[in-house]
């Protein structure tokens, strides 16, 4: 029997998957203003599959996002503040300014930052999956990987390693119409991503991606088979990118009727309509949530402004556990201008 | 003489090796129906079809790869990195593959893989890589990086007409910032020569890439100072031009090595081995270099102007092997 989602989860899903839109409309203000450093990657449209998926996980759970995941970063715990500051190249992001966007986490958070490197993590999350089982925990792994980026090796060579082990690894696929300028049809010779499970051996599915009441219980049933020691699944969730790759580019090659069809679709709205139709929310209600993360993005906004940038000399430390001395065989100018440069 | 960006020179290079000789073609990501991520092959599609310029999956190792099996039976293919950084995904293809067919069956592989490498745009750890040490130490591999217009237009005629497999990186910093004087029509800038981009008798200066710039500029600066810098620009850094650089060293006796490339292990290691091998009791003063450290490249701007090497570091190891 599949459990229903109680009025209190779903406006929680609410809650985050407008979070993420909220602070990505802020960074893009905060872009267009010149204040964020580097490019800027929406996930407007998908924040419905980012957010229900990381939902259906637990505490103990392992989570690796690519750049359209924002969503799944908050349900894990992560606050605006430390999205500000990574955006800005501040010191006190959660990298100190060493990488960007969402190339953060920690072990201890469940987080896996990912690599630009599509398709890197899937075998990674193997391997954390790897772990789980043979520490006999419960602990699941679930990422992401685009429709561009399941053309990449490592995510086949990942996800084979992960079905002959039988490990708990969950693959959200996110079918998001476009990989760059590339339509999905000339990254593939399929329909459907979740097709490919049929190769592998593993459990494959595809999901609407904006109905985020699917992707939870898709996503939940993914990880109840994972936790069972069934293996692996391959879980697809068609969405749509209704921005352009990043926010240098107005992506003319999308047409229009595409972004009409799907703006319709839109997850917030959505879910909106549903908790209106059942009885369960009502404007005021997202009006109340909609007031709450306004203040937490101005307090946190205000944190990461104020914050000041990193200190040069961060570029130096933490490439190993234990910071290699500097061999002095002579007055090499570099070090020498290292060590008088302020 | 028309005045083209390093980015214009590069692509009417690409431009006109297409109208000359019909087994080229280009492979990557993004580049026929959006002109690539930078633009370089802005207008291909249209001009030469779909046949000449793909637009691929995301996957390195087959574009490498498939660009290796074309080159094989008479195609001479040109394959983009979106970012050179993703190289490493088509490694294995490069440096087992297309590195070791001549040797071990006498089979050539003429391909060309581009791309843009480099820091200072602020990309972040993975989008702003120096990748010429990894191949550098893979013999059967040849490697160019250009740091002027015309040397860019000159070197990717010059790599897609060799008969072996060249990786050409452009550096992404230079490519709407530097602009010089490009002839029309046809030249080669031939791969394994060096350039002198300014003559001087007290030290010289051998870099390439970005940091040529940075070393035109430290030279400049120390002329007011009565020391006079010769300016070797590599150009082409596998097979390195051993008699531009010994000679300008042995004639001014002073050497500084610049590169934005991580300090272990880097390119510098080489050429200071070679100068020592080769022309030590020709040397006034110990060979030293000016590169990054040896650390990822950092994203946020202070960091990774730290990490990157600085005009003033450069003028700094001039004046301290001047007056050695
Ligand atoms: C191996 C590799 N090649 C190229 C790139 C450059 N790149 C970054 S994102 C992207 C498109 C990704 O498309 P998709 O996987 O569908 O994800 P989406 O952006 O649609 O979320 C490309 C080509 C990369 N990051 N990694
Ligand atoms: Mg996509």
């Amino acid at each position: 029997m599949e459990e229903t989602l109680t009025r209190e989860q779903l406006l929680d899903m609410y809650y985050y998957m407008k979070l993420t839109r909220m602070v990505e409309e802020r960074l893009q203000r905060l872009y267009r203003q010149g204040k964020i450093v580097g490019g800027l990657y929406r996930s407007l449209g998908q924040e419905g599959e980012s957010v229900a998926s990381a939902y259906a996980l637990e505490e103990g759970d392992f989570l690796a996002v690519m750049i359209r995941n924002l969503g799944a970063l908050f349900v894990r715990g992560v606050r605006p503040w430390e999205v500000f500051t990574q955006y800005m190249g501040k010191g006190t992001s959660p990298t100190r300014g060493k990488d960007n966007i969402v190339h953060f986490g920690s072990v201890e958070r469940g987080i896996i930052p990912p690599i630009s490197h599509l398709g890197d993590l899937i075998p990674v999350m193997a391997g954390i999956a790897l772990a789980s089982k043979m520490q006999r925990k419960r602990s699941v792994a679930l990422t992401y990987i685009g429709d561009g980026g399941t053309s990449t090796g490592a995510f086949h060579e990942g996800l084979n390693f992960a079905a002959v082990l039988k490990l708990p690894l969950i693959v959200i696929a996110e079918d998001n119409g476009y990989a760059y300028s590339t339509p999905k049809h000339k990254q593939m010779a399929i329909e459907n991503i979740a097709d490919r499970a049929i190769g592998y051996g593993i459990f494959g599915e595809t999901v609407d991606g904006n109905d985020v009441i699917a992707v939870y219980h898709a996503t939940r049933r993914a990880v109840e088979r994972a936790r069972e020691g069934l293996g692996p699944t391959l879980l697809e969730v068609k969405t749509f990118r209704m921005r352009g790759h990043a926010e240098h580019d107005d992506a003319w090659y999308v047409p229009r009727e595409l972004l009409e069809y799907w703006q319709k679709r839109d997850p917030i709205l959505r879910l909106e309509t549903y908790l209106k139709e059942h009885g369960m929310a009502d404007e005021t209600d997202f009006e109340a949530i909609t007031h709450r993360i306004e203040q937490e993005i101005e307090a946190d906004l205000q944190y990461a402004e104020q914050s000041p940038m990193p200190d040069p000399r961060i570029a130096l430390e933490g490439v190993y556990a234990e910071t290699p001395s500097v061999s002095e065989v002579a007055p090499l100018p570099r070090e020498h201008a290292v060590r008088t440069r302020s | 003489m028309p005045v083209l960006t390093y980015l214009e020179a590069i692509r009417q290079g690409l431009w006109e090796e297409m109208e000359r000789d019909e087994r080229v073609f280009l492979l990557g990501e993004d580049i026929g129906v959006y002109g690539g991520a930078f633009k370089v092959t802005e207008g291909f599609l249209e001009r030469f079809g779909e046949e000449r310029v793909i637009d691929t999956p995301i996957s390195e190792a087959a574009i490498v790869g498939a660009a290796i099996g074309a080159a094989l039976v008479g195609l001479r293919p040109v394959a983009e990195m979106q970012f050179i950084d993703f190289i490493s995904i088509a490694f294995d293809q490069l440096t087992n593959f297309a590195a070791k067919c001549r040797y071990r069956w006498g089979a050539g592989v003429p391909i060309v893989v581009r791309g843009p490498c480099g820091g200072g745009v602020h990309g972040g750890p993975f989008h702003s890589q120096n990748v010429e040490a990894y191949f550098f130490h893979t013999p059967g591999l040849k490697i160019v990086e250009p740091a002027t217009p015309y040397d860019a237009k000159g070197l990717i005629k010059a790599a897609i007409r060799d008969e072996d497999p060249v990786l050409y990186f452009e550096h992404k910093y230079l490519y709407r910032r530097i602009r010089g004087e490009v002839p029309e029509g046809d030249y080669i800038v031939p791969i394994g020569k060096a350039d002198i981009k300014r003559l001087g008798r007290d030290v010289t200066i051998l870099t390439y890439g970005w940091m040529l710039h940075k070393s035109l500029e430290a030279a400049e600066i120390v002329a007011q100072e009565g020391i006079e810098v010769e300016v070797v620009d590599l150009r082409t850094l596998l097979p390195l031009d051993d008699e531009t650089i010994l000679s300008s060293v042995a004639k001014t006796g002073r050497a500084v090595i610049v590169h934005e490339d991580t300090r272990t292990g880097g390119i510098a290691g080489e050429i200071a081995m070679r100068i020592n091998e080769r022309i030590f009791e020709y040397l006034e003063a110990p060979v030293v270099r000016v590169t990054a450290p040896d650390t990822p490249i950092p994203f946020s701007p202070p960091l990774e102007e730290f990490f990157l090497p600085q005009v003033e570091e450069i003028v700094q190891a001039v004046r301290w092997v001047a007056n050695y």
